[in-house]
């Protein structure tokens, strides 16, 4: 079968606008309002779907993400729940490619191998895991290759020309790039550095070039989609979780608080170069 | 790198920053070009003859170094077994063996044009001696440091402060040491151009553990040299305790290929090895992760989720350990073996009572395994305890835990 996450992309590269990435905490904040929410994503208007895998020392996330994670965990999430999420949600969607994303000990735990062919089977299409740089890519991203899932890499304004092309090499279905140095949630310093830095790796590579970390509105959506292939949002949907709850609990507002903002992001995006 | 030939176990860590399987450079990207940039730093530093020139001037004039050996009479006559010794690491400026790695560390930082310094802390011995070298050469600098730790080790943070420090009291997780690394890596990252990161121990992505290690290891060379010329021969065992590892990784490296000398860690044990997250003795109860930059034995769940730990002493409060430790217990070089909360007690008062000599809690764990080694040595044997720290920033909580407050 054709990969999804190409395939995505190649859709709505006829389409002449980018892609809009949503990233939910898998299991966040319980495992049954998780599932609502990661399955209101497509129709509210995710094109990709970056599933948070919680892990308890999420150190390069912002308040709201490691909240969410902590919730996730609370609530008695797993690696093997994250996985049953995409299996669940499979049964549903065929088509909107799914990225797992998270820190490498779980996985390491779990088995590399064991992990992969689960994740396979789940109908997972890509991984990033934050704390696997280049120069571990023997431990997890080379294994998934050979598996047939994509490994996602982060560039970020600290890999210089230099070590751009090695960051690259091994990286399959888009580049993700770090919109600022600094943990997500926090705010985007320059628009214009961004653009520059999209450009600069675009000479390096024909993957797609998805941007994330500070993206909060549909008018940055909309601002960084005119160059990007693709925005990546999650923090502000994360938060979005948060303020719904009552008392810790999900209400009747935590599924719709989360599709409203995806449904006003994924306006941002359609009009990105219009 | 150490060359003592094939089968050396001086020999880590390989060019991938590996002890083993274990250490690695487990960062985020926007961390991997600094640490490959501290890392060349690094190299060039150690063959300036400059730059160990200004350390060496730095540790006789302004830590005090050499620490002494101490014969503890009163300690061996009451064991009846093995000769006891200290090396006195706790009469070191700023009161601990910590002070040595960041003298190292500080004189990289100058060198690298770094202007603001971050560091964690547990039990604020570092977090002391980072504030120290920070004021010495005029540099800010923040602390992170867990808010559980910030309570039991009050001394410690008035100390920083008056040192010039910004102390981040940190809420997340348990609020010890791992909190506090989380926090100090997500700073990191966010002030990637003017910010070097003065990591205690010899734990982190590489080539942190290395570093450390080199910086810590004049305690072990020292200590040789020092028992040579007391005793003519090499001590039968050396002890020390073991959170991260750095007092410990210093006092061994020098011994590693003397298969004669025994080498023991203490790792704290806390209520009992046998209480769920009760303990934070990551090599006897925990198995082999990746947190913090690093592959070490961790104490985590079935799915791969950090535990908090405990442990009586702030220092040891920690889930992972040293990398190079996780290789040494594999390879069984080094015996670890845990010490509980009251053992640990129970040493810390002897050594005061009988050697008038009041220890940091960390290295009492080191003083109660070498309690329990010593009685089963003969008289004419030697055991040599790294006594990494005093205990002026513990009076307070074990007057608490002893009641006489």
């Amino acid at each position: 079968m054709t990969n999804r996450i190409d395939a995505r992309f190649a859709a709505l590269k006829a389409e002449n606008r980018p892609a809009l990435v949503t990233f939910i905490m898998g299991g966040d904040p319980d495992l049954a309002t998780g599932q609502a929410i990661l399955e209101a994503l497509p129709q509210a208007g995710a094109d990709i779907i970056e599933l948070g895998m919680p892990f308890s020392d999420p150190m390069a996330d912002g308040v709201a993400i490691q909240l969410g994670g902590q919730r996730a965990l609370a609530a008695g999430q797993t690696l093997r729940g994250v996985l049953g999420m995409v299996e669940d949600f499979r049964r549903k969607d065929e088509h909107t490619p799914i990225v797992l994303m998270g820190y490498y000990n779980p996985i390491y735990v779990f088995g590399v191998d064991k992990f992969l062919a689960a994740a396979k089977d789940a109908g997972v299409d890509g991984l990033i895991v934050v704390d696997l740089p280049t120069e571990e890519d023997d431990e997890l991203c080379l294994p998934a290759l050979k598996a047939g899932i994509n490994f996602i890499r982060l560039t970020t304004p600290t890999t210089d020309d230099n070590r751009l092309p090695v960051v690259l090499k091994n990286t399959s279905g888009f580049v993700y790039y770090v919109s600022m140095t600094g943990v997500t949630g926090a705010a985007i310093k320059s628009r214009g550095a961004v653009g520059d830095a999209v450009a600069r790796i675009k000479s390096h590579t024909d993957l797609p070039v998805a941007v994330g970390f500070g993206i909060k509105t549909a008018e940055d959506a909309a601002d960084i989609g005119r160059y990007a292939d693709g925005i990546v949002v999650g923090s502000v949907l994360v938060e979005a979780v948060r303020t719904s709850l009552d008392n810790g609990k999900p209400t009747d507002r935590t599924v719709s608080a989360v599709r409203d903002i995806v449904a006003d992001l994924a306006s941002g995006v359609k009009r990105a170069r219009a | 790198m150490e060359t003592d030939g094939l089968n050396s176990l001086r020999n880590g860590p390989d060019e991938h920053g590996r002890f083993g399987i274990y250490g690695g450079r487990f960062v985020a990207e926007t961390l991997m070009p600094l640490i490959l940039d501290l890392e060349a730093h690094y190299r060039a530093a150690k063959i300036d003859p400059a730059f160990a020139a200004e350390l060496s001037d730095l540790s006789t004039h302004y830590a005090g170094r050499p620490s002494p050996l101490y014969f503890a009479k009163r300690l061996t006559d009451h064991l009846g077994g093995a000769k006891v010794w200290f090396k006195r690491e706790e009469l070191n400026h700023t009161g601990s063996h910590k002070i040595n790695n960041c003298l190292g560390q500080i004189l990289l930082a100058k060198r690298m044009g770094k202007t603001r310094v971050i560091a964690e802390t547990g039990a604020g011995q570092h977090g002391v001696a980072t504030a120290t070298v920070c004021a010495k050469f005029d540099l800010p600098c923040t602390i992170f440091m867990g808010a559980t730790d910030v309570e039991r080790q009050r001394p410690n943070v008035l100390r920083m402060k008056m040192l010039g420090a910004e102390v981040r009291a940190v809420t997340a997780g348990a609020g010890t040491l791992k909190d506090a690394m989380n926090e100090a890596l997500r700073d990191w990252v966010t002030n990637v151009d003017s910010t070097y990161y003065l990591i205690g121990t010899a734990a982190g992505p590489h080539p942190y553990p290395e570093m450390v290690r080199d910086f810590q290891s004049v305690i072990g060379t020292e200590l040789k040299e020092q028992f040579f010329a007391a005793e003519g021969k090499l001590p039968d065992a050396v002890v020390a305790c073991v959170g991260g590892g750095s007092n410990a990784i210093g006092t061994f490296h020098a011994f590693l290929d003397d298969a004669s000398v025994k080498i023991y860690g203490a790792e704290a044990g806390g209520h009992g090895i046998d209480t769920d997250n009760g303990h934070a003795a990551s090599m006897t109860g925990g198995r082999p992760g990746v947190l913090h930059g690093n592959r070490t034995y961790l104490l985590q769940d079935a799915d791969g989720q950090i535990l908090e730990g405990h442990s009586i002493s702030a220092g040891l409060d920690y889930p992972g350990v040293g990398p190079e430790h996780s290789f040494l217990h594999d390879s069984k070089r080094v015996t670890y073996a845990p010490i509980t909360d009251n053992e640990a007690l129970e040493a810390f008062q002897l050594c005061t009572k009988l050697e008038g000599i009041i220890p940091a809690l960390e290295s009492a764990h080191g003083l109660a395994q070498l309690m329990k080694v010593a009685p089963t040595m003969d008289k004419d044997q030697s055991i040599v305890l790294c006594l990494s720290g005093r205990g002026d920033k513990d009076v307070e909580s074990v007057g608490n835990y002893l009641g006489l407050l």
